[in-house]
């Protein structure tokens, strides 16, 4: 569904930022891949070169056997201070979609419909982003991504601005809603257990260059859930990639 | 949403008590001002009758506006609705005008740089020349005529809300965009459905200021380029010494900008619902 192969992005020219350097990666159809690392090692760069808000400097990247070079609602993304259109309604940004692609309405009403009732914001509807929590506005977020039917979920350290409490029911939900619809997702994200509670695969990042060092397949079996956090084998998985992450830190 | 129509109740009457609180707090200064200048004339005139008294003005002012003309040849009776609707008609045009070309102007300015590299210097340029020293230009062009006075209100206006509405645009929250196009939004629809209504409020800061320059320019016009009109009638008044007239009708000028600005006011507050919200919860 995706793949890297030897592409770098330098931003600011020639002697600017090499943000990514030489990465080969691939994300497989229907996968639910991690990207962990630092602040600053590259993982936003590397899902907007996906997104196709940026343009790699190097290599070769596709997309569904494509070279990308615009944003399309076949990826959808959710950022991470979810970026609603706070003067539109919850139901119009999730539509908002759709009505530019000029479908019709009764195609996409009831799957939006569906999909609100999905991340549990049917009463909410006529509500404006500034009247909803952190969380809920997130959930907005996924809504109008979903509701596009991507191939893929692009999520920049989506539930990164919540706490601690709100972060686990999100996590939760979403582990629901994959597991219902299987959509491949790119999810980035700073906290290792996030990571492995979620993904099929963690891929970890390092900062200068910014590169994929150690990809580690999670094995978990599914479905899932919240009470996971705590078992023997989800903290083998967190001794394993933090061991990982400190020796990707200090190269001695 | 609930939260808001809980306080709904309770919060209408404290809002309005404020509001009246408000409107007589605005009044002091006013009445005071008017109290003093009364006080301090003779025999109804300031300065040796260089000036009236308000008294004067106020008698003047009716026959002004209710005054039924008997011979026919007095300008000064009845006339003043007719020459506030000559003013607020041209501003209604002018304004207009500038507002049609300026914000969408800003926007691509705003959006493209190519567009702001081409045509932004030479609106920075063009600024600095007051629009007095238009007058000549449009008397050549447009004569002693009506659209002398628009052509004038158009160029005073169309700065500030250019200005502003490129300042809006170049202002708007980049993962707006990034959401909209990652929508599938073209470019069209992204300026429309995104970036126009995030400039809104920047757009209405110039609609505001560019409304004030709006009744300048239509004064100045009517002053020497039109001959109808309060700024018309502001001079003719002065020319015959009528010094009543002349302030009667500096304050209807006042009330118009005021009441112009009230209503500019309302209409960002309705459309900017969704901010004033944004405060609340701040
Ligand atoms: N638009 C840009 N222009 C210049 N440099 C940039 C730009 N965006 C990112 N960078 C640089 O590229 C590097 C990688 O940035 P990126 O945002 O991808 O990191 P990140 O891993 O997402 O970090 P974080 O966890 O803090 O979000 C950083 O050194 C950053 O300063
Ligand atoms: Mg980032």
């Amino acid at each position: 569904m995706i793949s890297f192969s030897k592409v770098s992005k330098v931003y600011g020219g020639a002697g600017g930022v090499r943000a990514l350097d030489q990465v080969d990666f691939t994300v497989a159809d229907g996968e639910f891949v991690a990207l962990l690392g630092p602040s600053g090692c590259g993982k936003s760069t590397l899902l907007n070169l996906v997104a196709g808000f940026e343009k790699l400097t190097e290599g070769e990247m596709l997309f569904d056997g494509q070279t990308v070079s615009r944003p399309g609602p076949d990826r959808g993304v959710v950022f991470q201070e979810a970026s609603l259109l706070p003067w539109l309604t919850v139901w119009d940004n999730v539509v908002f979609g759709p009505k530019v692609q000029g479908l019709l309405r009764n195609e996409y009403e009831p799957r939006a419909h569906e999909i609100l009732k999905i991340v549990g914001l049917e009463a909410f509807q006529k509500a404006l982003p500034v009247q909803l929590s952190g969380g809920m506005r997130q959930r907005v977020g996924i809504a109008r991504a979903l509701v596009m039917q991507p191939k893929a979920l692009l999520m920049d350290e989506p539930f990164g601005a919540l706490d601690a409490q709100t972060r686990l029911s999100m996590q939760q939900l979403l582990l629901e809603v994959w597991q219902r619809l299987k959509t491949t997702v790119l999810f980035v994200t700073h906290d290792i257990d996030e990571a492995i509670l979620l993904a099929d695969r963690v891929c970890v990042m390092t900062a200068r260059p910014g590169r994929i060092t150690k990809e580690i397949p999670i094995d978990l079996r599914r479905p899932r859930s919240i009470d996971d956090l705590t078992n023997s084998e989800f903290t083998h998985f967190k001794a394993r990639i933090m061991t990982e992450m400190r020796g990707a830190h200090d190269p001695h | 949403m609930p939260k808001a129509e809980s306080k709904a109740g309770p919060l209408v009457s404290v809002h309005l008590m404020e509001r009246m609180r408000k409107a007589a707090l605005a009044l002091v200064l006013p009445v005071a001002l008017v109290w003093l200048w009364q006080l301090s004339g003779t025999n109804g005139a300031i300065a040796g009758g260089a000036l009236p008294t308000p008294d004067r003005v106020w008698a003047a002012w009716k026959t002004w506006a209710f005054g039924t003309s008997t011979f026919g040849l007095n300008p000064y009776i009845g006339t003043w609705t007719q020459s506030l609707w000559f003013s607020a008609g041209r501003v209604v045009y002018g304004f207009a005008i500038a507002i049609a070309v300026g914000v969408p102007i800003g926007m691509i300015i705003g959006w493209s740089k190519l567009a702001s590299a081409m045509v932004d210097p030479t609106i920075q340029w063009l600024r600095p020349v007051p629009i007095t020293a238009w007058l000549p230009i449009s008397i050549a062009i447009f004569g002693i005529r009506d659209f002398g006075a628009v052509f004038l209100i158009t160029i005073g206006a169309f700065y500030p809300i250019v200005i502003n509405t490129t300042q809006g645009t170049r202002d708007v929250d980049k993962n707006w965009i990034r959401a909209a196009l990652m929508m599938g939004a073209g470019q069209r629809d992204v300026l429309i459905r995104v970036v126009l209504p995030a400039a809104l409020p920047s757009i209405f800061t110039g609609l505001r200021i560019g409304l004030g320059i709006a009744w300048t320019a239509v004064i100045v016009s009517e002053m020497v380029a039109v001959k109808s009109g309060l700024g018309y009638v502001l001079w003719d008044a002065y020319y015959v010494g009528r010094m009543d007239i002349v302030i009667a009708d500096m304050v209807s000028i006042g009330l118009m900008g005021f009441m112009s600005d009230f209503l500019i006011v309302s209409i960002e507050v309705w459309a900017l619902r969704w901010r004033r919200l944004q405060s609340f919860d701040a």
